[in-house]
């Protein structure tokens, strides 16, 4: 036992949803923009999955190696052992991202992955096509399984925004409020898919969180803020009080005291806050935390009230 | 010249309709040469006599359509069932009647391990028999907290194991949050895992070895030795995956002169797109020999009955349970099933819930629009909730049924009283139905999920009898000769191999299963208990005394 708890911890993201919906675009993107950080992506199989041949350095039935120290893995018909198998890797991926196939439901595969003591599930994200996710959720054999898998999410990606005109969009964003209140929800299009750091809160210098904001100036869509917590508030009450309203955050982390002195991890994905013992390097900054949202709807005065002493 | 030989029997039932009755075959090379009275037979020229089946009575070799050879890797371990069973060296295993049995059973196995360290893997512990009592960590510490402990239940769904094995395994922890892992009210892991994820932390530290359990020589062999002591000369192992090395195993263990079985694989379709495994069916079917058959597709549709996971229609589970799980989207069964058609490659697809067959008889009746594909045989495996309709529609689209009646004794009980009420209870494994509409019917074991023996599923199937002794759905009872029909040329035809085997007929392989009684003239509550003497395989003779 003192072995594992000396290993880092590996963050698993799940990406869920139906067939087509866009996952396989979603991971290529991931791929292409990872930059330094070393990600292990695990497809039930490599036939969809177009990964640009110049990223390619050797490839095998299983397993896809890419510049960069990424690589891809097909888990057939196991997942879990997969996920086993890449505890051997040397050197360990940073981050894994486990694209579930189109009618698994992606909750379960985050509780599954928590089961493994060197990963740690953070955030499951489900992929929605804007154009017949609504009618497939009316089909009489996918229906439940497409409402099921919405309801697993922690943000909802929607995809080919571009290809649907407002009115249908509206109509779309309040049937989705309905389904799922609560759940964060990214309208995007091929053209414009969302930073990883929205996303995962990749970070590329590998040091997260980083100790200032996120530099979004490229793009109009997301917006970060850092807030400093108060020394009055300990971990469990930092994620008290960001469960305690809707703030319209993608992403927040943060290393935050503990009442018995140590360091926990608090982080939100969605709406979803999940606190976790702190093991890894010397932290940068602690008692501060970094949100990402989009620009429209993260409530940043909100936000920084709540920490305001 | 080869040696043509003739055997005499007490009665030999060909299952063929032109001539069902003989008392002597002639075999030459490992073919039926003719079947009737000696003198008939004499006119093929010289031949050797052989009289050691004068008292026996031969059948066709039964076939098993779904069966997998997992049952043979399965006897390394600790068998605990609640029922009698038969292991590959004809040793019959008591069952265990409660759990205390099951316990000292598991406790001597322990004990006769020397290595303190090495963990015990055990099979088909069944709880439900035992007045729902649950098995908990606490229990299987009884067995042993040196080693861990690991002991699969019989449907192969739920696992238990003991707190060393959880603690391997880093699960013996507050905290832990999982749909498939109870906690007691100490806040630990019960040690019953449920599900197959649930289980893959845990398997690796309790035995269950995974690369043992896919390309297993051991295995292979040792299911042939249970084939041959239930009198089967054909069985599926219908769902693998098939990698080159499993398959080169499976060539070389099942071309050996001595190896008894002939073995029909499935590819999963997992892991794989529709168009590769299309492409790697073909493939593999060149590989075939005459012992090995390759070149089909499994399709799992969903899950399990019992389970909960199975697709059901209106009105669902009867305990309010949600309904099941998908394992394929509608859209990579079409194009599996339109490609497969396409290229003359047989799929059989797995559904056990009453909406997983209604989709798949759709994408059928749509696929066979675009690409017509007479005499496909596209076969629906356990399809044990399909209604009169279905049946119908079967019959529309030309596919075939492997019904479960094996199931119907086992689980009968719990799926009138908890999964599907006793209306649809009454419809399971609706073989009568089958055979009224004319939609060409096997029945079947699943082993290991339940014991591998045609003539016990044939019992099955003409008696419905529950393990609790309660007739249940009487009207789907079979007749006797239905029943040997199914285990022998009904199979064979969903195997599209009834032009080889499933019959004694002029031209067909010499497979015979060797009989100690006629089951036509038994009682019908004895037909499971008919003794089988062995088999004759491609002409080979195996007892199932020196298997």
């Amino acid at each position: 036992m003192a072995e594992r708890a000396a290993k880092e911890i590996i963050p698993v993201t799940v990406i869920g949803g139906y067939l087509g919906a866009g996952k396989t675009t979603l991971v290529n993107h991931l791929l292409r923009t990872a930059d330094g950080l070393r990600l292990a992506v695990l497809v039930n199989e490599f036939g969809s999955l177009a990964i640009d041949e110049d990223l390619i350095l050797a490839r095998d039935d299983n397993l896809i190696s890419l510049a960069g120290g990424c690589v891809c893995c097909s888990f057939g018909s196991d997942l879990m052992t997969a996920l086993m198998d890449l505890q051997q890797m040397q050197p360990s991926p940073q981050r894994i991202i486990i694209e579930a196939s189109g009618v698994a439901l992606p909750a379960a595969i985050a509780a599954s992955v928590s089961l493994l003591p060197d990963y740690r599930p953070e955030g499951v994200v489900v992929v929605a096509d804007a154009e017949s996710v609504m009618e497939r959720a009316a089909d009489v054999y996918m229906g439940d399984t497409i409402t099921r898998q919405l309801a697993d999410a922690d943000l909802v990606l929607l995809s080919k925004c571009d290809l649907i005109d407002t009115a249908r969009k509206a109509q779309l964003l309040s049937w989705l409020s309905a389904q799922i209140a609560s759940t964060a929800v990214i309208p995007t299009s091929a053209a414009s898919l969302p930073p990883p750091a929205a996303l995962f809160g990749l970070d590329h210098s590998a040091a997260w969180p980083p100790a200032g904001p996120v530099n979004f100036s490229h793009d109009q869509l997301y917006a970060s803020l850092v807030v400093r917590v108060p020394t009055t508030l300990w971990a469990a009450d930092v994620a008290a009080v960001l469960q305690s309203r809707p703030l319209g955050v993608l992403r927040a982390k943060g290393l935050c005291l503990a009442s018995d002195g140590g360091l926990q991890a608090v982080q939100m994905v969605g709406n979803r806050v999940q606190q976790d013992r702190y093991h890894g390097p010397a932290p940068q900054a602690i008692n501060q935390l970094v949100f990402i949202g989009l620009k429209e709807h993260l409530l940043a005065d909100e936000i920084t009230a709540l920490f305001t002493p | 010249m080869t040696e043509t030989v003739i055997y005499a029997a007490r009665e030999i039932i060909t299952m063929n309709p032109s001539r069902p009755s003989a008392s002597h075959v002639a075999v030459r090379d490992g073919r039926v040469l003719g079947v009737g009275r000696l003198d008939e037979l004499q006119a093929w020229g010289p031949y050797r006599l052989d009289d050691r089946f004068q008292d026996k009575v031969l059948m066709p070799g039964f076939v098993e359509g779904h069966s997998h050879a997992m049952e043979g890797t399965f006897w390394r371990y600790t068998y605990c069932g609640y029922f009698d069973r038969q292991d590959p060296d004809g040793k019959i295993w008591p069952g265990a009647k409660t759990l205390d049995d099951a316990i000292n059973r598991l406790r001597d196995a322990a004990q006769a391990l020397d290595d303190p360290s090495k963990p015990l893997t055990a099979w088909s512990l069944d709880p439900i028999y035992y007045d729902n009592v649950t098995c908990d960590r606490g229990d299987l510490d009884r067995v042993s907290d040196t080693r861990p402990v690991g002991v699969l239940h019989a449907s192969g769904h739920i696992m238990n194991v003991n707190s060393k094995a959880l603690e391997a395994a880093g699960l013996l922890r507050q905290g832990v949050n999982h749909p498939g892992i109870p906690l007691a009210a100490d806040g630990l892991p019960t040690g019953e895992l449920r599900g197959p994820e649930a289980m893959a932390p845990v398997a690796p530290f309790v035995g269950f070895d995974r690369d043992e359990l896919a390309a297993d020589e051991e295995g292979l062999r040792q299911f042939a030795r249970l084939c041959v002591r239930q009198g089967v000369t054909t069985a599926t192992d219908l769902a693998s995956m098939l990698p080159d090395d499993a398959v080169e195993m499976m060539s070389r263990v099942t071309g050996e002169p001595s190896y008894p079985t002939r073995i029909v694989p499935l590819r999963r379709l997992f892991g794989i797109s529709p168009k590769d495994i299309v492409a790697r069916a073909l493939q593999l079917r060149e590989r075939s020999s005459d012992r090995l058959r390759l070149g089909r597709i499994k399709i799992v549709v969903d899950g399990s009955i019992q389970g909960f996971s199975a697709r059901l229609r209106w009105p669902g589970y009867f305990n309010g349970a949600p309904n099941g799980l998908w394992y394929v989207t509608p859209e990579e069964l079409a194009e599996t099933i339109e490609l497969a058609l396409a290229a003359g490659v047989q799929i059989h697809t797995h559904t056990n819930g009453d909406q997983a067959t209604e989709l798949v008889l759709d994408t059928m009746d749509a696929a066979l629009r675009k690409s017509p594909s007479p005499d496909h045989r596209f076969t629906l495996q356990h399809c044990q909730l399909a209604d009169r309709a279905q049946f119908r529609r079967m019959k529309a689209v030309g596919m075939c049924v492997n019904l479960f009646a094996n199931h119907h004794y086992y689980w009968g009980d719990q799926h009138r009283g908890y999964t599907v009420g006793p209306d649809r209870a009454e419809r399971m494994n609706a073989c009568q139905t089958a055979l009224d509409i004319g939609v060409p019917m096997a029945i079947h074991s699943d082993a290991p999920v339940t014991p591998l023996g045609p003539l016990f599923t044939a019992w099955c199937a003409v008696n419905r009898l529950t393990a609790s002794n309660h007739l249940q759905g009487g009207e789907e009872r079979i007749k006797l000769d239905d029943a040997l029909y199914a285990i022998t040329i009904g199979a064979a035809y969903t195997l599209k191999l009834d032009h080889e085997i499933g019959s004694i007929e002029v031209g067909k392989r010499a497979d015979f299963a060797v009989l100690e009684d006629d089951p036509r003239t038994v009682p019908v509550a004895a037909l499971k208990d008919v003794g089988i003497w062995g088999v004759v395989q491609d002409g080979r003779v195996f007892a199932a005394a020196e298997i």
